[in-house]
């Protein structure tokens, strides 16, 4: 029987075990960021345009934040017509 | 490449074909080149051009780098590692470096995406891996495996302390004790434990993140497996802490 962890220790857990299932390396995280921000910016499926890419970003969180950074840029760009 | 008109892109539907098709006209589909593309395949052919409009598109490239570099580190203007004149430096330096990698990588455009998105991904890349070095700098990496007992002594007295909890981190701890090899204990220690960031990790360990990652990875699956085996098998927690 598995046994339920509390709120905090799901936070702790999460951070200490990674995301289930598989998923991309760092390396091929950079290489499809540009297609895969553009997918989820035009409400496309990215994550099956790039398989694993969602645990990636779940498990690696400076592949994360490159994630938002280009995400926010782009919106930015969008809604000033730039 | 899967021509667009096959793919779920945000020119899906458009049955254009792709840039390197409209550059050695390769493809067999009528290629109706959509905006994005156009001016992705006019970067490419700047680039790789000589003399004056290679020199003027480098200009052009790098103004844009910087304008990602200084929208990046503004993200991060809080950090107490910037001050008023790094600010500008350090935007600089990251889209001077940007500007190398991507000319260096050029060939590895595929034309999936539009070329200012390829480009501003090198660019915020190196602003927030500068942004990182800088606020660890001079400071000490928590490797010690002692770091983390200290967790589980504050989840004791949260409000959700009980014998479960107790045997829950124990078991944590027992497995990250004796199932890990020391180095993956030293990094799931850094980076899941104390918030170490992984470049600033990679550079002291004269590493790379791809490599450290793929440590916290193994050591991630071995602790995971070992916490089935002690019959604490997870229900997959639902939030996105990442380390």
């Amino acid at each position: 029987m598995t046994k339920p962890f509390s709120h905090d220790q799901d936070r702790l857990l999460a951070r200490l075990i990674g995301p289930p299932g598989p998923e991309i390396s760092c390396e091929e995280c950079f290489e499809q960021l540009d297609l895969y921000v553009e997918l989820e910016l035009a409400g496309s499926d990215a994550e099956a345009a790039v398989p694993g890419m969602r645990a990636h970003l779940e498990g690696c969180g400076a592949c994360a934040e490159d994630r938002e950074s280009l995400h926010a840029m782009l919106s930015r760009e969008a809604s000033s017509g730039t | 490449m899967i021509p667009q008109c096959l793919s779920t892109g945000p020119t899906a539907g458009s049955c254009s074909g792709s840039v390197e098709d409209a550059l050695t006209g390769s493809s067999k589909i009528t290629v109706v080149p959509t905006r994005g593309e156009q001016e992705s395949r006019v970067w490419i052919e700047r680039l790789r051009a000589t003399g004056p409009e290679r020199d003027a598109a480098l200009v052009e490239l790098h103004a844009l780098l910087l304008r990602a570099a200084r929208f990046e580190i503004g993200r991060r203007s809080g950090s107490r590692a910037l001050r008023g004149g790094d600010y500008d430096d350090l935007a600089q330096q990251s889209a001077d470096d940007a500007l190398v990698a991507i000319l260096r990588k050029l060939d590895d455009f595929r034309g999936e995406s539009r070329f200012t998105t390829w480009a501003y991904k090198f660019a915020l890349y190196e602003s927030a891996v500068k942004v990182r070095k800088r606020a660890w700098q001079g400071r000490e990496i928590p490797l010690a495996p002692e770091a983390w007992p200290l967790i589980a002594d504050d989840h004791q007295h949260t409000a959700q302390q009980s014998v479960e909890t107790t045997d829950q981190l124990s078991a944590l701890r027992e497995a990250i004790e004796e199932d890990l090899s020391p180095h993956q204990r030293e990094v799931l220690v850094a980076l899941a434990l104390n918030d170490v960031p992984i470049d600033v990790l990679a550079e002291r360990l004269n590493t790379t993140r791809g490599a450290l990652y793929k440590t916290l990875h193994d050591g991630r699956q071995k602790l995971r497996g070992a916490l089935t085996a002690r019959g604490l098998g997870l229900e997959e927690h639902k939030e996105q802490t990442p380390a």
